[in-house]
C-alpha cells in the first residue's frame, strides 16, 4: 500500500473543477444556494443538480432520527463548511504537530513516513513518478472494459450509468442522512463491470481518493452487469483524521442476474482522544439490490469512530439471490456503535447469512441491529444469524436488538447468540506459555472474530488482525 | 534451579502461603501433597506468576534470577510451565496455532527464528503420540469440547513441545481415568531430562506410582509440615493427612 499512496495524490480533482480553487471555502451554512455552488463547482449537468436540490428540499422536511442505542451532542448542521477544495485546507507543516499517538499507532502499522505525512494531513513535497501504480491499473481494467473512476468522472463520461442507478438502491428519501448526502455529496467511487467479466483484481479506494483529505459526504456506486464479478475493498487500517466531524456517506451496490458484488471495509477513522472527544461519527447508508441469481457479500471490520452508525443491507430482489454480512466491529473507550445488517427477502428461494461480532472493552457501548424480513411471496426463504458479543473488562456493554419479521410460511430463520467475557484466566493461560498479554488479547480476539476474517481479502485480513490487537492495547488491565 | 524462600503469598486478604521454602534441582521430581485448601495450587501459580496472588515477603530464584521479578510470559520463555489444573479454552484458535504461537515466543526470547509452519506441524505430530492424542485433535480450538482428561492430555502435548525446564503439574491426576492416568504419567517421564525438574502437586499417592517422587512434601496451613522421600508418599496414603496437620 506503501506506493500506491503516492500515486494517488493526482490528478483525480481536476475533474468537476474548472477554475484554481485554492482561496474557495464557503461559509458555514447549508442553504440551496449552496447546493448549487457545489454542483456547478463540479460542473454538472442539470438533472444531477435537480436531483440535489430535490434532495435537499426534502431534507429540509424531515427530523433527524433519534432511535439508535448512542448519544450525542446535537449537531448544528448550519455550523459546518459544505464545501471546501482540497488544496483549501491548510496542511500542517510538520509531523511535530500530529497527534503523538496517532503517529504511535501508524509506526506500529509499519506505514512509511511519507504515508504518514498524507494520512495526518501534513504537506507532502511529492515526485511522482509517471508509470505510477494507479495507471498500471487504470490500463490493465481497461482492457477488460471494466470502468473504476471517481464519481464526479463517472457523471461526465458515463451520464447514461448514473442517470440509471442512482438513488435506485437508497432514493434520497430513505432517511434523513441520506437526503443531507444527495444533496449535498463531494465526490466518491464509481465502478461498473460489464456482463460476464470477472474484474481482475481487487479495487481499492486507495487508487482513487486523495488521503490527505477525506470526503464528508462521500457517494459511491458499483453496477455489476449480468454474471460479472467485482471485489471492492474500501478504508485502510491508519487511522485517518479529518476535518470533519461528520461522515455521512452513502453505498449503493447494484448486482444484475448471476453477477457478484464482494464489498469489504475494514475502517478505523479516528475515535477521538481517550476521552472520545474529537472523534468522528460515521453515520453511513450502505445498501445492494440483489437481481436474480446473484451475490452481494458485505464484510466490514470497524474499530474506529467515535460512532459507528450503519446497516450494510441486501435486498433480495431476485429468485435464488444471495445476501452475506459479516462484521467485526470494536469499541474500546468511549466508542458507540450501533450497526448491523437488513436482510430484505422478496424473490423466491433467497438465502441471507449475517454473522455479526461486537467486541466491547473500555467504556465502549456496542449494539448489534438487524432486520431480516421475509416478505408474503418470498416462498422458501433462508436466514442464518449469528451475532457474538464480547465483553472485556467491566464497564463496556453489549447490546442485541434482532428484528425478524416472516411473512411467508415456508421460509426458515435461525438466530444464534452468544455473550462471553475475556477472562483474565484466559490471558493469564497464554502468558503462562510466553505470550505477551498484547498477543494474547490480538490471539483470542482473533479466534472470535475468525469466521468474519476469513471473508476478508488476505491482505487485510492480515492488517485487520493487527489492527484489532493495537484497538484492544491496554483494555485488560 | 528453583530456590524458594519463606514465601508468604496472599489472595485478596486471606494469606494462603505461610512462609514456605523449597529447593529444586535439576533432575529431581519433587512431589507436593497435602489437604484441600492447604495452598498447593497457589503455590504452583504464584511460581508460574498468577496476578490473582500477592506475593508479600520471602524470594524465589529461578537459574539465580529473581523470578518473582518476572512477567509470567518471561518466566515462561525462560522454561518455567504450569500444566493447569483447570485448562482454560480459547474458542477460535486452534492447538495449533495456539503451539506454534508459543513455541515462536520462546524461541523470539532465546534469540531465534521463527519455527517454519510445516516443520512444526511434524514436531507436534511426532509428540502427540507421547499422549496417545488423536492428530486431529490439533485442529480443534484450544481445550474447546475437550473432556476432563482430554484437557489434562493437551497440557501434557504442550508441556512435550515446549521442553521447559521447569515444569509444574497441578493436579494433574485429577479427573483422569487409571488409563488416562496411565499415558499422562508416561508422557510426563518420558520427558524427563538430567537438565529439566518437575514439581507434581497431588493429592493423591496413586499419581506417585507412575511418576516416582524424589521428593515428597506435604503442605498443610500454608507451610510444609514434613518432608521425606517417595516412602512418605506411602505412609500418607495409610495414615491420612491428620497426623501431620495436628502436629503442625
Amino acid at each position: 500500500m506503501g506506493s500506491s499512496i503516492e500515486t494517488l495524490v493526482n490528478k483525480e480533482y481536476q475533474y468537476g473543477f474548472v477554475t484554481d480553487v485554492d482561496s474557495d471555502t464557503l461559509a458555514p451554512g447549508l442553504t440551496e444556494e449552496v447546493v448549487r455552488l457545489i454542483s456547478s463547482k463540479k460542473a454538472e449537468p442539470e438533472w444531477l443538480l435537480e436531483w440535489r436540490l430535490k434532495a435537499y428540499r426534502r431534507w429540509l422536511t424531515m427530523t433527524e432520527p433519534h432511535w439508535p442505542n448512542v448519544k450525542y451532542p446535537p449537531i448544528d448542521y448550519q455550523a459546518a463548511r459544505y464545501y471546501s477544495a482540497p488544496k483549501s485546507v491548510k496542511p500542517l507543516q510538520s509531523l511535530d504537530e500530529v497527534d503523538p499517538e496517532l503517529l504511535a499507532t501508524y509506526k506500529k502499522l509499519g506505514i512509511s513516513l511519507t504515508e504518514q505525512k498524507m494520512l495526518a494531513g501534513v504537506a507532502v513535497d511529492a515526485i511522482f513518478d509517471s508509470v505510477s501504480v494507479g495507471t498500471t491499473m487504470k490500463e490493465e481494467l481497461s482492457k477488460h472494459g471494466v470502468v473504476f473512476c471517481s464519481f464526479s468522472e463517472a457523471v461526465h463520461n458515463h451520464p447514461e450509468l448514473i442517470q440509471k442507478y442512482l438513488g435506485s438502491v437508497v432514493p434520497y428519501s430513505d432517511n434523513f442522512f441520506a437526503a443531507l448526502n444527495s444533496a449535498v455529496f463531494s465526490d466518491g467511487s464509481f465502478c461498473y463491470i460489464p456482463k460476464g467479466v470477472r474484474c481482475p483484481m481487487e479495487l481499492s479506494t486507495y487508487f482513487r481518493i486523495n488521503a490527505a483529505e477525506t470526503g464528508q459526504f462521500e457517494r459511491t456506486l458499483i453496477v455489476a452487469d449480468e454474471g460479472a464479478y467485482v471485489s471492492y475493498l474500501e478504508g485502510c487500517t491508519a487511522p485517518k483524521r479529518s476535518t470533519n466531524q461528520l461522515h455521512a456517506a452513502v453505498v449503493e451496490l447494484v448486482a444484475l442476474d448471476r453477477s457478484t458484488i464482494k464489498y469489504s471495509t475494514v475502517q478505523n477513522w479516528y475515535a477521538g482522544d481517550k476521552e472520545g472527544v474529537g472523534g468522528i461519527y460515521n453515520f453511513v447508508t450502505k445498501r445492494g439490490k440483489a437481481h436474480a441469481d446473484a451475490k452481494i457479500s458485505w464484510t466490514q471490520v470497524e474499530t474506529g469512530s467515535a460512532i459507528t452508525w450503519k446497516y450494510p443491507s441486501v435486498i433480495l430482489q431476485g429468485d435464488n439471490s444471495v445476501g452475506e454480512f459479516y462484521s467485526v466491529a470494536v469499541v474500546n473507550n468511549k466508542q458507540q456503535a450501533d450497526t448491523g445488517t437488513k436482510m430484505i427477502h422478496v424473490g423466491k428461494n433467497t438465502k441471507s447469512t449475517i454473522i455479526s461480532k461486537g467486541i466491547s472493552a473500555g467504556e465502549g457501548q456496542n449494539s448489534y441491529r438487524g432486520r431480516v424480513q421475509v416478505l408474503p411471496k418470498a416462498e422458501g426463504a433462508r436466514n442464518y444469524t449469528q451475532c457474538d458479543s464480547m465483553l472485556i473488562g467491566n464497564k463496556c456493554g453489549a447490546h442485541t436488538f434482532p428484528y425478524i419479521e416472516v411473512a411467508n410460511n415456508s421460509s426458515m430463520t435461525e438466530h444464534e447468540a452468544s455473550t462471553s467475557k475475556i477472562g483474565e484466566d484466559q490471558i493469564f493461560y497464554c502468558k503462562a506459555r510466553g505470550l505477551s498479554t498484547e498477543h494474547a488479547i490480538s490471539l483470542i480476539v482473533s479466534g472470535f472474530c475468525r469466521e468474519v476474517f476469513k471473508e476478508l481479502p488476505m491482505e487485510f485480513a492480515l492488517e485487520a488482525q493487527q489492527l484489532l490487537g493495537i484497538t484492544l492495547e491496554g483494555s485488560v488491565g | 534451579m528453583l530456590k524458594i524462600d519463606n514465601i508468604h503469598a496472599k489472595a485478596g486478604e486471606k494469606e494462603i502461603l505461610k512462609g514456605i521454602s523449597l529447593t529444586v534441582n535439576a533432575g529431581e521430581v519433587h512431589a507436593i501433597m497435602g489437604p484441600n485448601g492447604s495452598g498447593k495450587s497457589t503455590l504452583a501459580q504464584v511460581i508460574a506468576g498468577h496476578p490473582g496472588f500477592e506475593v508479600t515477603s520471602g524470594s524465589i530464584t529461578y537459574g539465580g534470577d529473581d523470578l518473582l521479578d518476572m512477567d509470567p510470559e518471561v518466566r515462561a520463555q525462560k522454561g518455567v510451565f504450569l500444566a493447569f489444573q483447570y485448562p482454560v479454552e480459547i474458542p477460535g484458535v486452534t492447538n495449533a496455532y495456539f503451539l506454534r504461537s508459543a513455541y515462536n515466543e520462546i524461541r523470539k526470547a532465546n534469540g531465534q527464528e521463527d519455527v517454519d509452519p510445516m516443520d512444526f506441524l511434524d514436531l507436534m505430530e511426532k509428540k502427540i503420540k507421547l499422549v496417545d492424542m488423536d492428530p486431529a485433535m490439533l485442529h480443534r480450538s484450544v481445550n474447546a469440547g475437550f473432556s476432563g482428561g482430554e484437557k489434562k492430555r493437551n497440557e501434557i502435548l504442550q508441556m512435550a513441545v515446549l521442553e521447559p525446564k521447569l515444569a509444574i503439574l497441578d493436579e494433574t491426576d485429577s479427573g483422569l481415568d487409571i488409563d488416562a492416568l496411565r499415558v499422562v504419567s508416561s508422557g510426563v517421564n518420558a520427558l524427563k531430562r538430567a537438565d529439566n525438574a518437575t514439581i507434581v502437586v497431588t493429592h493423591y499417592q496413586r499419581l506417585l506410582n507412575y511418576i516416582v517422587p524424589d521428593f515428597v512434601h506435604v503442605l498443610a496451613g500454608g507451610k510444609i509440615v514434613k518432608s521425606g522421600g517417595k516412602e512418605l508418599a506411602l505412609e500418607l496414603e495409610a495414615k491420612g493427612y491428620d497426623w501431620l496437620v495436628d502436629a503442625a
